[in-house]
């Protein structure tokens, strides 16, 4: 299992959306390969491909945090390993 | 690399579409707790088996649940059948309500909505055994909450044992009578089958059959919603395109579930066995089989071309994901049950579904007449005959067929019945009042049908 996750964004756009989350990753050892963001029907759309390996709490707890910090900003944020994505889109 | 249009995409089929994986279902063999000499010592063997092995299976889902960001609906048990199982200490019908009420404690220990499994195999004949276990039923499915039963009553290469379809005719109004009081709801928990498969994942007709392997994890898709969103945007194409846009939906569909069942199998440490490719529809709206046809182009589930719609979506559902799954099994097809489908609803409500409709639509789609509610006076032999005309269906097109039939005692027809969740809500659907009870008593087997000079 590759240890890479997908860390997507939605919601209305406001200053520091892109701070507070990296500042969170960064104290979480999570490292950052990739960011990129998009609008879509008025609403702003991040995503993240992080590496996990070094996270330093486990994946559930990362996850539930990060969607915490979400509801403090007034967006929706979810980590979800990287496979969901890759076998639907990838043969 | 995922780039970003393919991330939203996914994550607006689970959180708008109502993408998800119906069920994780572990089969358990029990044929290794049958040694037990008495009653209590084999409840206490079924009780320690099924536990040992099923002990992280909600857990495990929902870990699976939360890292992936799909939701994955039930975590389910199923069971070698328990007249096998019981068949050696089992000298009454209420030894097996009790072999029944063990495995409600279980399946209630584990957290898991639904077992199933407790069932008999009389294609051919009924042992003893499976006699009991059938007369147990309106006792047993009162009794207990969890607990789904099946009796298979016929298949392609053995014919159709009439007079376990006769004798279930009765029970299946003995069950209703016997569950009055919660709107016969004990018929919920209850399936006749032809052609059963060892391998289904989802209830009420999930056992663990004979040749499965000690432990095993099936996973049911779903995805109704997902067709249904990309079927709207090829309104006015060709069949080419209905049929490409339903294959490719089917295979993103069903990947999910491979990787979910991948997933639960190396962390419980059970081997995968299939991956059961159904649109299985709830009653939420937009989640529908039902609206999928409309989408299709008819008025309404029910309207003619309904079957040849059926029929194209079953088959490119079954092309799409054979392709994204290295074991296909169970049922694998459309659902197209009344209660737990909003636009079939609809459907039967405006009065565009008929029983007859939906029997010619399980000809050409898995599995059967499924919850559905009839008037609590309909006689015992009438339901037997609507058990014979599926399997006969079955057992001809060597496929599976299946009859979760609700008689509603109290209720008639135009009246309705809510069991809340995903279960739905039943209208009452009107009964050929036309007498078999003639053909359905003469006992006996219906042979099994040639295989050559097919038409």
């Amino acid at each position: 299992m590759t240890n890479k996750a997908i860390i997507t964004v939605v919601g209305k756009d406001t200053v520091g959306i892109i701070a507070k989350v990296c500042t969170y990753l960064a104290d979480n050892g999570v490292n950052i390969l990739d960011i990129s963001q998009t609008i879509v029907q008025q609403y702003f759309n991040m995503m993240m491909i992080v590496d996990a390996s070094g996270m330093t709490k486990p994946f559930e707890t990362v996850g539930a945090e990060l969607n915490e910090l979400g509801k403090e900003i007034g967006v929706q944020i979810k980590c979800q390993r990287e496979e969901i994505f890759d076998k639907m889109h990838r043969i | 690399m995922i780039n970003i249009s393919e991330v939203i995409e996914t994550n607006k089929m689970i959180e708008q579409e109502n993408l998800d994986v119906r069920t994780i279902t572990m089969g358990i063999s029990l044929l290794d707790c049958t040694g037990a000499t008495t009653l209590q010592a084999l409840k206490r063997n079924v009780y320690d088996k099924i536990m040992s092995k099923a002990r992280d299976l909600v857990r495990t889902g929902e870990d699976i649940s939360r890292e992936y960001g799909i939701p994955i609906v039930n975590k389910r048990v199923s069971i070698t059948p328990a007249a096998i199982v019981g068949g050696g200490v089992c000298k009454s019908s209420d030894d097996f309500v009790g072999l029944a009420e063990t495995l409600d404690e279980v399946a209630k220990a584990l957290g898991i909505n639904f077992l199933g499994g407790f069932s008999a195999i009389v294609s051919k004949g009924m042992t003893r055994a499976d006699e009991m276990l059938i007369r147990s039923l309106p006792q047993a499915l009162a009794q207990t909450e969890r607990v789904c039963s099946s009796v298979n009553v016929g298949s392609t290469r053995t014919g159709i044992n009439m007079d376990a379809v006769r004798l279930l005719g009765q029970t299946i109004k003995d069950i209703a009578l016997a569950t009055t009081e919660r709107d016969s709801f004990g018929c919920v928990k209850f399936v006749a089958l032809c052609n059963a498969p060892d391998d289904n994942p989802f209830m009420a007709g999930a056992f663990h059959g004979v040749s499965e392997p000690d432990a095993v994890i099936n996973v049911g898709v779903s995805g109704p919603g997902v067709v249904k969103y990309a079927l709207s945007h090829v309104h006015g194409e060709t069949f080419e395109v209905l049929c490409e846009t339903v294959k490719k939906t089917a295979f993103k569909i069903t990947r999910v579930g491979q990787l979910v069942a991948q997933e639960a199998s190396r962390r419980l440490g059970v081997p995968f066995g299939i991956i059961d490719l159904s649109l299985a529809p709830t009653p939420a709206v937009g989640d529908s089989v039902a609206d999928i046809l409309k989408e299709m182009g008819l008025q309404a589930a029910g309207a003619p071309g309904t079957t040849a719609a059926l029929a194209l979506l079953n088959d490119q559902v079954k092309k799409g994901g054979v392709m994204a799954s290295s074991y296909v099994g169970g049922l694998s097809g459309a659902f197209i049950p009344v209660s737990e489908d909003q636009g079939m609803i609809d459907s039967v409500r405006a009065g565009a579904l008929t029983i007859e409709k939906l029997e010619a639509m399980t000809c050409v789609c898995s599995v059967g007449l499924d919850m559905i509610a009839i008037p609590g006076d309909t006689p015992a032999t009438t339901i037997s005959g609507i058990i014979a005309d599926e399997a006969a269906i079955g057992m001809i097109n060597q496929k599976t067929t299946a009859v979760r039939i609700l008689p509603i005692i109290g209720k008639k027809v135009g009246d309705e019945v809510s069991y809340g969740g995903l279960l739905g809500m039943a209208p009452v659907m009107p009964v050929n009042r036309f007498d078999c009870s003639e053909f359905v008593n003469r006992g006996g087997r219906i042979p099994a049908p040639i295989h050559s000079f097919k038409n």
